[in-house]
């Protein structure tokens, strides 16, 4: 008998009471956009999406599916655009199962989330804004060329003319991006590469204006939209590479409940969350994730707490339980009362946590706006004593503002902007070829300079795997269990029912079924117990034996041994390797884990690293500051939503793709692959990225050094900036694209393994 | 010289053009998904 009413089982017959499989669906739901018919869209990310022949065999195979409208994958994002019908809609399910069945996992991506950001729209203004300069430069270009060899007077002032008019509407379309940064700059106060940049442009459109109508010799209208072009392409490069990474990351479903239903008499009625206060009476149904922290006032059943505790195991819960905000409920009705409202839950806890780390994080920026802040005051302040300098030495209004517009032109930093983007670019596509994918190029630069690296113990060092009960037990206990799990619609039995489903089935008596502890029942003579590890081993013949199984599900009969049919634990792929190869680059590490000592200890001493057990987030927080505070430069290994408050607090971050969402939304890299080594190919790659781009600093600082003076001294004519501009740019990306080359010293993997779909079961780790 | 001024006007339209084409594209979608494009010219299927 189970511990659950008829009315109870009867909800879980009606949904499918896999907990996975909810969890799932509730997920998918959540990220769907609805349709005015009752169709919806659904965006699913499917990262083993690699070839063309991929493209056919999904598309195909959706469109197989009853109520699939359309169905486009596109293989860049490596995400499939699915439109369902009404009837499909209801349980969308089906989709992500016949992915799986195809051999392509599927986690969904949040469309409200996606327009929210509106990130696309974005990219898209920049690359309109680089084909418009772009076009501009070209034409522009050639009418330049025709006045350097010598265009006489009249043509000369024509080719000005036509230059203004193309030049003018084009910088007012491309250059927007840089006024529009360098403005909100200058309004609180502080310059970036953006000030220098807008400043010079207007000044050579101006300057160059004031030429053409005067009948001047010069005009620089060639070099104001060069400018924009090759600054343009740095931007659209930095910008596509971050859309990328964010497209891959980007929240799953958001994990917060909109709203919840609220019991006011014997009316049900759906609130949104800022109506709950302490004391209201919820409706807490099967499938929904709890919005607020409340105590259990009626019913029981199963809930996943996995969002909590960092275990995926369900638990029992009954009248007088405490839920926290972000649970979701596997069985049936229970009726809650909320403690708090919804701004003061553990997940509005956490989340003020991540924020407040995210602040603390030290005001260490990027490398290109440090370098711009020493940059644009020392390119203003040249600029204007070269003015002054002219001034002094007698030559006049005309000269003095020539000299000093041609040193503005002259250094605006083409080659800086480009230096680092390119190379971020470039890394991101080698990190995206191993399977990391990064969220921002800051991540790569504060990578580069780590000291000492934390690792969450569950779901990070080490996986979860479920045996199969078939190979662990023998054949009299598989049919004792095979009947034990007939009888109970815990989420754990089920699964093993449905593996035991072809076993005959021994005749049990008196089951009795202890909510949280498990099942027993009598076996002719003997008492058989299936359930809790501690639990099971109470009527074994060894009691003490069983004590590494505490935390697994477990099976015996009275006076025999214990038989774990425990979650194995083991240690993720490359673990071994990767420990040794971070101290041979002088990275410490050491294992932060909420999970009690035993386990961790294990692990620890199989890696023979330093570790603390049993720390709550606030712990873990408190260590990374401690080791910050003695100088160290922290990177953070972790996957749970325990460790997302350490994620953002770490100097830098990682997060395996098998971890909660704010885990990776928390983390710079995510890794998708199970490998551990990726944290290694990461670091290398960093430290070759960092590498040219101080390379590439010095080739754009050098290119000034002879500009300069010769900016200063009056000798820069348009065709000079024009040359020494593109020259310098060029090399810079030349040798940015010597970090795609072949013959790295990083072991190369083609074969990209699809991160397996049970690894969501340690979604989230202690 | 009188020819350059239908030629510069003619050069400008041209290029012009080929921006708006560049536009339109962007605008249909067709830089969404540079490799898929790629391989989906090499799918046989009738269905097209």
């Amino acid at each position: 008998m189970s511990c659950c009413s008829a009315a109870l089982a009867g909800d879980i017959a009606g949904l499918n009471a896999d907990p996975q499989a909810m969890r799932r669906r509730e997920e998918l739901r959540h990220a769907g956009r609805v349709l005015a018919d009752g169709g919806a869209d659904y965006v699913l990310s499917v990262p083993a999406i690699h070839c063309g022949k991929c493209i056919s065999v999904v598309e195909d195979g959706l469109a197989g599916l009853d109520g699939v409208e359309t169905v486009r994958v596109n293989l860049t994002l490596k995400r499939v655009s699915v439109r369902v019908a009404a009837s499909l809609a209801a349980d969308p399910l089906a989709l992500l199962e016949r992915l799986d069945a195809l051999g392509y996992p599927a986690t969904p991506v949040d469309l409200g989330d996606l327009s929210a950001h509106g990130e696309a729209l974005h990219s898209t203004e920049l690359l309109k804004a680089l084909a418009v300069a772009g076009f501009g430069s070209a034409n522009v270009m050639l009418l330049s060329v025709s006045v350097w060899s010598g265009a006489d007077a009249a043509t000369r002032d024509a080719f000005h003319l036509v230059s203004a008019l193309i030049t003018v509407p084009a910088i007012a379309y491309s250059g927007r991006v840089f006024f529009r940064s360098a403005i909100s700059a200058l309004r609180q106060g502080r310059l970036n590469m953006d000030v220098p940049i807008s400043l010079a442009i207007l000044l050579a459109v101006g300057m160059s204006l004031g030429e053409t109508l005067t009948g001047g010799k010069t005009a620089y209208f060639d070099a104001a939209l060069m400018l924009t072009f090759f600054l343009l392409i740095g931007r659209c490069l930095d910008e596509r590479m971050r859309e990328r990474a964010r497209s891959a990351v980007t929240a799953l479903a958001r994990l917060s409940a909109k709203g919840a239903t609220i019991v006011e008499g014997n009316q049900l009625r759906y609130a949104p969350l800022d109506e709950i206060r302490p004391g209201t009476r919820l409706r807490f149904v099967a499938g929904e994730r709890l919005a607020v922290d409340a105590v259990v006032v009626a019913g029981t059943g199963f809930i996943d707490r996995s969002l909590v505790t960092g275990e995926s195991v369900p638990v029992a819960v009954q009248p007088g339980d405490r839920l926290e905000a972000g649970v979701l409920n596997l069985s049936g009705p229970i009726e809650v009362e909320a403690l708090r409202d919804a701004g003061h839950s553990f997940l509005a806890e956490i989340q003020r946590m991540m924020t407040a780390a995210e602040v603390g994080r030290g005001r260490r920026s990027r490398i290109a706006d440090e370098i711009a802040r020493i940059y644009a005051p020392a390119v203003h302040l040249i600029a204007a004593a070269t003015f002054l300098l002219w001034i002094i030495a007698g030559g006049g209004w005309y000269e003095a503002t020539y000299a000093a517009i041609s040193v503005l032109i002259v250094t605006c930093p083409c080659a800086l902007a480009l230096a680092v983007p390119v190379v971020h670019v470039v890394a991101a596509s080698r990190l995206f070829e191993h399977g990391i994918l990064m969220k921002d190029g800051t991540g790569l630069e504060k990578l580069n300079g780590i000291t000492h690296a934390i690792f969450d113990k569950t779901g990070t060092l080490t996986q979860t795997v479920a045996q199969s009960p078939i190979t662990v037990l023998p054949l009299r206990e598989r049919r004792i269990a095979a009947a034990l799990t007939r009888s109970s619609s815990h989420p754990v039995c089920l699964a093993l029912a449905d593996r035991l489903k072809t076993e005959q089935r021994v005749a049990l008596d008196a089951v009795r079924e202890y909510p949280g502890l498990g099942l027993e029942a009598r076996y002719g003579a003997l008492r058989v117990r299936l359930g809790r590890g501690d639990w099971v081993a109470e009527i074994a013949a060894d009691p003490s034996g069983a004590i590494d199984m505490i935390d697994g599900t477990a099976l015996a009969i009275e006076g025999e041994t214990v038989i774990g049919l425990a979650i194995a634990e083991r240690l993720r792929d490359g673990a071994r390797d990767t420990i040794p190869e971070l101290a041979s680059k002088g990275i410490s590490a050491e294992i932060l884990s909420g999970d009690a000592d035993g386990p961790v200890r294990r692990i620890a001493s199989l890696l023979k690293i330093p570790y603390r057990a049993g720390q709550t987030p606030k712990q873990k927080l408190l260590r990374i500051e401690a080791l910050k505070g003695a100088g160290a430069r922290v990177l953070m290994v972790g996957d749970g939503l325990n460790d997302a408050p350490s994620l953002s607090a770490g100097d830098v971050s990682m997060a395996p793709g098998s971890a909660c969402d704010i885990g990776r939304l928390a983390a710079d890299f995510v890794f998708t692959r199970d490998d551990l080594s990726s944290v290694t190919t990461a670091l290398e790659i960093a430290r070759r990225a960092h590498r040219l781009v101080a390379q590439n600093f010095a080739m754009a600082f050098g290119y000034n050094v002879i500009a300069v003076p010769l900016a200063v001294a009056g000798l820069i004519t348009p065709l000079i900036a024009a040359i020494a501009m593109s020259l310098s740019s060029i090399l810079v990306v030349a040798n940015s694209l010597r970090l795609a080359s072949t013959g790295a010293p990083w072991p190369v993997k083609t074969q990209v393994r699809a991160p397996s779909v049970s690894l969501k079961t340690a979604e989230v780790s202690a | 010289m009188n020819v350059l001024i239908y030629l510069v006007p003619i050069a400008l339209g041209l290029g012009g053009l080929g921006l708006a084409a560049f536009f339109w594209s962007l605008k249909s979608g067709q830089y969404d998904d540079l490799e898929g494009a790629g391989e989906r010219v090499l799918k046989d299927d009738d269905a097209l």
